[in-house]
C-alpha cells in the first residue's frame, strides 16, 4: 500500500425529513448538479431517513445541497474491496473485530469483478491499517469517487 | 460593533422628572390625573357610566390612585363588543387615527387615538430608545409591519420625537431589509425577537455582519427570553432590548427595557399597572400575577383596569440605572398562550428557555403540538437540530433526541415526544410567532 494515498473516503450523509417526494428531491439536485452517484445506503427511522453516498465530488455535492438548505456533512468512511469469494468478507470483518474497532454501519456496492464494501467505523485510520495489513484491497481516495465510470470505462 | 457592557455604558434619562420622580412625586401625578380620567370616561363612556353605576360608584368617590381598586374591569372581549366606536370618549372629529390588533378569530380589536395621544404615545417610545442608548442621530430601521399593528408606526412615532431617522421598511423580504439597513447606514432596527433572531441568522449567513453600522436591538411584540436576547447579541455584536406594549393601552412604549434587563419599566404616569390574583386582589412586590393597567392620559379611548392577560411579577426599588419606574418582570406566558397538559400548565417559552440551556445540538426555534390521544393529552415539539452537531449516525440522533426529551420533561413536568426535523424548517415569524398548535377539541 502506498502511504501518501489517502483511504480515508468522504461520505456525503443527507438527513432527510420523512416526507413525500423529499429523496426526489435531493436526488435531482444532485443530477442537476452532474453529481454521479457511486455507492448509495437508505438507512430509515420511524421519522426521519439518513441517505449515505459516495459521490464523484463529495464537496461539490454537499455544497448544491446546502444551497438549497438541505443538511448534509461529509462523513470519513473506508472502502473495502475483496474478491467475489465466498468468506472474505467475513474474513476481513474477523480482523476489524479482534482489534476492538466498532464499525456503525456497512453497505456494499457493485464494482465489476471485485466486491466493495464501505465501512463506517469509529476509528477509520485503524481499519485502514488493519485492512491493509492483512492483505485487503482498500479503495484510494480519488479512484473511490469515480469508481463506477472506471467500469464503464473498461466496457467502453 | 461590539457588544456595550455596564462599564462602557452611558446611561441617558430623557424625562428625570418623571422617570426618576420619588415614590411621592408620582403618587400625586397619578392622583391627579386618575381623577381626571374617570371623570372623562363617567361623562362620555356610556360603557363604563353604566358599569360604575351598576356598581353604584361615583367619579366623586375615586380621590386618589389608591382608589382604582373601586373601579370596574376591561376586558379584550368589552373591547371587541363594543367595537368598534362604543369606548370613544370624543367627538369623532378629534380622532386622528385608529390602530388594532390583528384578530385571528372574531373582530379586530380597535383603538382610537387623539392628537394629543398620538404625542403622548410618540413621547413614551422616545423616552424608551432613549434607554436604549438612542438619540437623534441615530438611524432607526423599523421593520415591524406598518398599518393597523401597532409595532410600525409606534417605533416610527418615537423615533420622529427623538428626532432620529426612521426608516419605514416595514416585514418581509429580508434580503432588501439586509441591503437598506447596509446602505442606509441604520444604527438600531426594531422588529419581533424571533424575525430579529432570522435576520442576524441570515446576515451571518451572508457574511455581512461587518458591514453593518447596527448598535442597537429593539424587540417586542411577542414573549421572548433572556438566552434569545443573547443569541441576537453575539449573532451581530449588539445590545438588544424588550420593548412592551399593547394597542388597546396605546401600542410599543408602554414598558421597556435598560441596559441592566432586571425587568421592563413602566411608564406609569401615562399607564397604572396592577398586578391581580386569581382572586382580583393585588399581588405583592414580586409576586406573579395578571397584568392589569388603567390609562391615566388618555383622551380618545380611555381604558380602565384593562385585563391584559399577561403573567408577570413587579418590583419597584430603584434601578441600577437611575429610574423610580416599576419594572415588570419578563412574561411567563399569557393567559391564553398558557397551555394545560395532562393538568400541567406548559408555557412555550419554558420551551425555548429549556431548548437554549442544552448550550448546543439544537436551534431554538421549535413547534409545539398538543394532540390528545386515547383521552390522553400528548405534546410534542418539534425542534431543529443544529447544523453543527449533525451526525449522520442514527445512535445519535436518537441520543440528541432523547437528551431533548429529558431536558424538556425536566422543565415542562410533562413527557414530551420529540420530533428532530431539518434546520430551517420551522417557519421564521415576521409578525408573531405561532409556537403552539392545538389540536384538541373541548
Amino acid at each position: 500500500m502506498d502511504s501518501m494515498k489517502n483511504y480515508t473516503i468522504k461520505q456525503l450523509s443527507v438527513f432527510l425529513e420523512n416526507r413525500k417526494g423529499r429523496l426526489d428531491e435531493v436526488l435531482a439536485i444532485l443530477a442537476k448538479n452532474d453529481i454521479d452517484i457511486v455507492a448509495m445506503s437508505l438507512a430509515d427511522t420511524s421519522e426521519f431517513g439518513m441517505l449515505r453516498m459516495i459521490v464523484n465530488d463529495p464537496t461539490k455535492g454537499r455544497k448544491v445541497l446546502k444551497e438549497e438548505s438541505i443538511t448534509a456533512v461529509l462523513t470519513d468512511v473506508v472502502a473495502l474491496r475483496v474478491s467475489h469469494e465466498t468468506g472474505s468478507l467475513s474474513k476481513a470483518m474477523h480482523q476489524i473485530v479482534e482489534k476492538d474497532v466498532n464499525v456503525e454501519y456497512m453497505y456494499a456496492f457493485a464494482n465489476g469483478p471485485d466486491a466493495s464494501a464501505v465501512i463506517k467505523s469509529d476509528d477509520p485510520d485503524k481499519v485502514i491499517e488493519i485492512l491493509t495489513k492483512n492483505g485487503f484491497g482498500v479503495w484510494e481516495e480519488g479512484e473511490a469517487y469515480k469508481a463506477n465510470q472506471f467500469v464503464s470505462n473498461t466496457e467502453a | 460593533m461590539a457588544i456595550g457592557t455596564l462599564d462602557t455604558w452611558k446611561e441617558t434619562i430623557r424625562d428625570k422628572k418623571i422617570e426618576c420622580a420619588s415614590k411621592d412625586e408620582m403618587h400625586s401625578i397619578q392622583s391627579e390625573k386618575l381623577v381626571n380620567q374617570v371623570k372623562h370616561v363617567y361623562k362620555n363612556v356610556e360603557f363604563y357610566r353604566n358599569k360604575m353605576t351598576a356598581m353604584g360608584l361615583e367619579p366623586g368617590d375615586i380621590k386618589s390612585i389608591d382608589d382604582i381598586v373601586k373601579l370596574p374591569f376591561t376586558t379584550k372581549e368589552d373591547i371587541r363588543d363594543q367595537y368598534p366606536f362604543g369606548l370613544v370618549a370624543v367627538p369623532q372629529d378629534q380622532i386622528v387615527r385608529v390602530q388594532g390588533t390583528s384578530g385571528t378569530t372574531g373582530k379586530l380589536t380597535l383603538a382610537s387615538y387623539s392628537d394629543y395621544d398620538v404625542k403622548v404615545w410618540g413621547e413614551c417610545v422616545a423616552r424608551a430608545l432613549t434607554m436604549a442608548g438612542l438619540d437623534s442621530q441615530d438611524r432607526i430601521h423599523v421593520c415591524y409591519g406598518y398599518g393597523l399593528f401597532t409595532g410600525g408606526l409606534g417605533i416610527d412615532f418615537g423615533a420622529q420625537a427623538l428626532g432620529a431617522m426612521a426608516i419605514p421598511m416595514s416585514a418581509g423580504n429580508t434580503k432588501r431589509q439586509m441591503t437598506c439597513m447596509e446602505d442606509f447606514e441604520a444604527t438600531a432596527f426594531a422588529c419581533t425577537p424571533s424575525y430579529a433572531l432570522h435576520l442576524a441568522e441570515s446576515m451571518k449567513e451572508a457574511g455581512v455582519v461587518d458591514r453593518m453600522k447596527i448598535k442597537v436591538g429593539i424587540h417586542g411584540a411577542e414573549p421572548w427570553t433572556e438566552e434569545m436576547r443573547k443569541k441576537i447579541e453575539n449573532l451581530l455584536g449588539i445590545n438588544c432590548f424588550d420593548i412592551y406594549g399593547l394597542c388597546e393601552i396605546t401600542g410599543p412604549g408602554v414598558a421597556m427595557d435598560c441596559i441592566h434587563h432586571k425587568g421592563l419599566h413602566v411608564y406609569e404616569d401615562h399607564f397604572y399597572p396592577e398586578i391581580l390574583d386569581d382572586q382580583n386582589n393585588p399581588c405583592k412586590d414580586k409576586e406573579q400575577g395578571e397584568l392589569v393597567f388603567t390609562t391615566l392620559s388618555k383622551e380618545a379611548m380611555p381604558l380602565l383596569r384593562y385585563r391584559t392577560k399577561d403573567i408577570t411579577s413587579i418590583e419597584r426599588d430603584v434601578c441600577e440605572c437611575g429610574r423610580t419606574l416599576p419594572r415588570i418582570q419578563k412574561f411567563a406566558g399569557r393567559k391564553d398562550d398558557m397551555k394545560v397538559i395532562r393538568g400541567v400548565n406548559v408555557f412555550p417559552t419554558q420551551v425555548e428557555t429549556a431548548l437554549l440551556s442544552m448550550g448546543g445540538g439544537v436551534a431554538p426555534h421549535y413547534m409545539m403540538i398538543v394532540d390528545r390521544e386515547n383521552n390522553l393529552d400528548t405534546l410534542t415539539v418539534m425542534v431543529e437540530v443544529d447544523e453543527r452537531y449533525f451526525s449522520d449516525e442514527i445512535r445519535k440522533l436518537d441520543a440528541l433526541k432523547q437528551r431533548v426529551g429529558n431536558t424538556l420533561k425536566q422543565a415542562l413536568g410533562v413527557q414530551v415526544k420529540v420530533k428532530l426535523v431539518e434546520p430551517k424548517t420551522i417557519e421564521r415569524s415576521e409578525g408573531k410567532a405561532v409556537r403552539v398548535i392545538d389540536r384538541r377539541e373541548f
